[in-house]
């Protein structure tokens, strides 16, 4: 029994391996010239795939002649998969580093951001309406040097709550995620050499602490638990009915996460040229500190004439009328500066 | 006439190739998965050496990959199912054997076989949702080694019945017209017998409860970086790190995943040897009994 499922893994992984080595691309342009029906192929973060579902929903009613299918996995597992070929379009979190960008098969790409969204501390702790906490305390509670709810730290953020006397438990991700990256990543920016765990998609957690799979795992944790807490994106965090804390910004401000503070955020960036940027602890007295990014990339030369012009409607649909949808499900739209960078970009990417 | 034959003839032929082929096959896949599996797993293995296997931390940021906590993890929580699954499970099919009126047994083995296909997942779920929570016992090995003892118990039930049912009814009724207790007469006759194929029936167990993978990352908390031998404390298993971390990981991080893979792969044939080397010294010794 045990065997066979070895056997099995191994033999996914080995397909994998071998799907690496054909040119995905050149495979399929013939499919898609032949009919009328053009099918995209998308795989990345989780973090936007609410978005991805609406977006799709909303472009194909348009164009009922495309297809697109966006399978999740994670922003690795896009950036892995778009490098490959084996996806039309990826989405991630954060960007290729040096050495993944160099085994990017199909040449030059560009990022397209797409939503902007936040990351709440969720808490549970009765008596406890408003929360506030700054980053340094943030740091503590996550790394455990604070546990208990009345700790002199948590009580400096919080001069007027009444905290009780009991023990924090710390809720993170089982499962490695672009979400404990840039949560890490704020906590290593903003605590002021505080975080000692630094980031990453999975860290060294302290042992005394509880796991949970998905952004829903996390909610459900702090949930269930007398006295937890947890970083948690806002639509799960708001589907499971939770408190979050309002988390104290680069300009001194408690800050709760919502739609506005996002993109207050979003006004306080800065945008390199490939418009590659972090909106994690913007400027800004409005702007939520804990606000993640997450873009979708395309090839600048498409390979297929039909695939080419469908990714570049699709992505025109994602930076215009898509945005229109970001309210409803929690995230926030790109402010109009980044917007208009976007389809100006779009417009180089060249189809055959 | 003579064209029946030769077409036999044919049929044999073609079904020895068909046969060979299927087994060179096998091989091939077995031998290719090897290959490739530890060609993609030599950049962790080059970068961190001997420690990959000796060292505790496991630190994606840092590059740190060691891996002695999963290994552990595997084999404590392995351990525990099979301690907490073994008693219960022999004790049921000595029960369905030789206890049991007739009406209830025929129920008892058909709801047992159908525990042995309930997927993992299941287990898993529901581990979390009454063990971790209701039960209070958290992510922890234990409540990974009790949701493993749960999914290899109707396995190891299943066989051992299969085995004890071999036992001969001379040797039970010899020992029962020896004035022997039924009690007895299970020590003396049934289990001697069955000693080889309950073995065999556990080492299955154990091997299933090693390579489990989903329903372990869902309860066993997903520690990194900590070795201890504490059952309330989370821990980690190497197929449970794989499952989790696979998706968002990069270039050497899923190097290091390979390589835990390779691990796996390595430290489940290994047990699978040496069950079978046992196996098989027992199965000689209980002949020689009888001869």
């Amino acid at each position: 029994m045990n065997k066979a499922l070895v056997i099995g893994a191994f033999f996914s992984l080995s397909l994998a391996t071998a799907c690496k080595g054909q040119e995905g691309g050149a495979e399929r342009a013939g499919a898609g010239a032949s009919g009328g029906k053009v099918t995209l192929d998308g795989s990345g973060a989780t973090f936007q795939k609410p978005f991805q579902e609406v977006a799709i929903e909303g472009f194909t009613k348009a164009n009922p002649n495309i297809r697109i299918n966006y399978a999740g996995g994670g922003s690795g597992k896009g950036r892995q998969d778009f490098a490959d070929q084996v996806v039309d379009f990826a989405c991630t979190d954060a960007p290729y580093d040096s050495a993944g960008i160099a085994k990017v098969k199909g040449g030059d790409l560009f990022y397209f951001p797409t939503v902007l969204g936040a990351i709440t501390v969720s808490y549970n702790v009765e008596g406890v309406d408003q929360l506030q906490l700054s980053a340094g305390t943030l740091a503590k509670i996550f790394q455990r040097d604070v546990s208990r709810w009345n700790d002199p730290a948590i009580v400096a953020d919080n001069p007027e709550a009444k905290l009780p006397d009991a023990e924090i438990v710390v809720a993170h991700r089982s499962d490695g995620s672009g979400t404990t990256e840039n949560f890490t990543k704020y906590l290593d920016l903003a605590s002021g050499g505080v975080w000692k765990l630094k980031s990453g998609s999975t860290v060294e957690w302290p042992p005394s602490t509880q796991a949970g799979s998905g952004n829903g795992g996390v909610a459900q944790i702090v949930k269930s638990t007398k006295g937890a807490i947890g970083y948690v994106d806002l639509s799960d965090a708001k589907a499971s009915g939770l408190s979050y804390a309002r988390i104290k910004n680069k300009a001194g401000k408690y800050v709760a996460p919502t739609a506005d503070a996002v993109s207050a955020a979003g006004e306080g960036i800065v945008v390199a040229d490939n418009l590659v940027f972090s909106a994690l602890d913007a400027a800004g007295d409005a702007a939520y500190p804990i606000t993640a990014q997450s873009w979708c990339v395309a090839y600048a030369k498409q390979a297929d004439a039909a695939k080419g012009e469908a990714v570049k409607a699709y992505f025109r649909y994602m930076l215009t009328d898509g945005q229109k949808l970001l309210g409803e499900i929690d995230y926030a739209p790109l402010p109009k500066s980044l917007q208009e960078k976007a389809l100006a970009q779009l417009e180089k990417v060249k189809v055959p | 006439m003579l064209d029946l034959r030769g077409r036999r003839e044919l049929g044999d032929r073609a079904f020895r190739w068909m046969a060979t082929g299927a087994a060179a096959l096998v091989l091939l896949v077995l031998g290719a998965i090897a290959l490739v599996m530890t060609d993609r797993a030599r950049p962790a293995l080059e970068a961190m050496g001997l420690d990959y296997f000796t060292t505790s931390r496991w630190s994606v940021p840092e590059a740190l990959y060691g891996v002695l906590p999963f290994v552990w993890g595997t084999l404590y929580t392995a351990t525990i199912a099979v301690c907490l699954a073994v008693p219960v499970s022999i004790g049921v099919a000595l029960f369905v054997t030789q206890i049991a009126p007739r009406w209830l047994k025929r129920p008892m083995v058909y709801a047992i076989d159908l525990l042995a296909v309930v997927p993992s997942v299941v287990f898993g779920l529901w581990g979390v949702l009454v063990l971790s929570q209701h039960a209070g016992l958290g992510r922890s090995f234990l409540t990974a080694g009790i949701i493993l003892a749960f999914m290899i118990t109707p396995i190891i039930t299943s066989l051992s019945r299969e085995v004890i049912e071999t036992t001969p009814t001379s040797e039970k009724e010899a020992a029962l017209a020896l004035g022997a207790t039924r009690w007895e007469m299970i020590g003396a006759a049934v289990l001697p017998h069955s000693k080889s194929g309950l073995v065999g029936a556990v080492l299955l167990g154990l091997g299933r409860a090693m390579g489990e993978t989903i329903a372990a990352a869902l309860v066993i908390g997903s520690a990194l970086g900590h070795l201890t031998a504490n059952p309330f404390s989370p821990g980690n298993s190497m197929p449970a790190v794989i499952a989790n971390e696979w998706g968002e990981a990069d270039d050497l991080h899923k190097s290091a995943l390979i390589a835990l893979a390779v691990t796996l792969f390595v430290v489940t044939i290994v047990v699978n040897l040496v069950a079978t080397s046992i196996v098989q010294r027992s199965v000689k010794q209980s002949r020689g009994a009888v001869a």
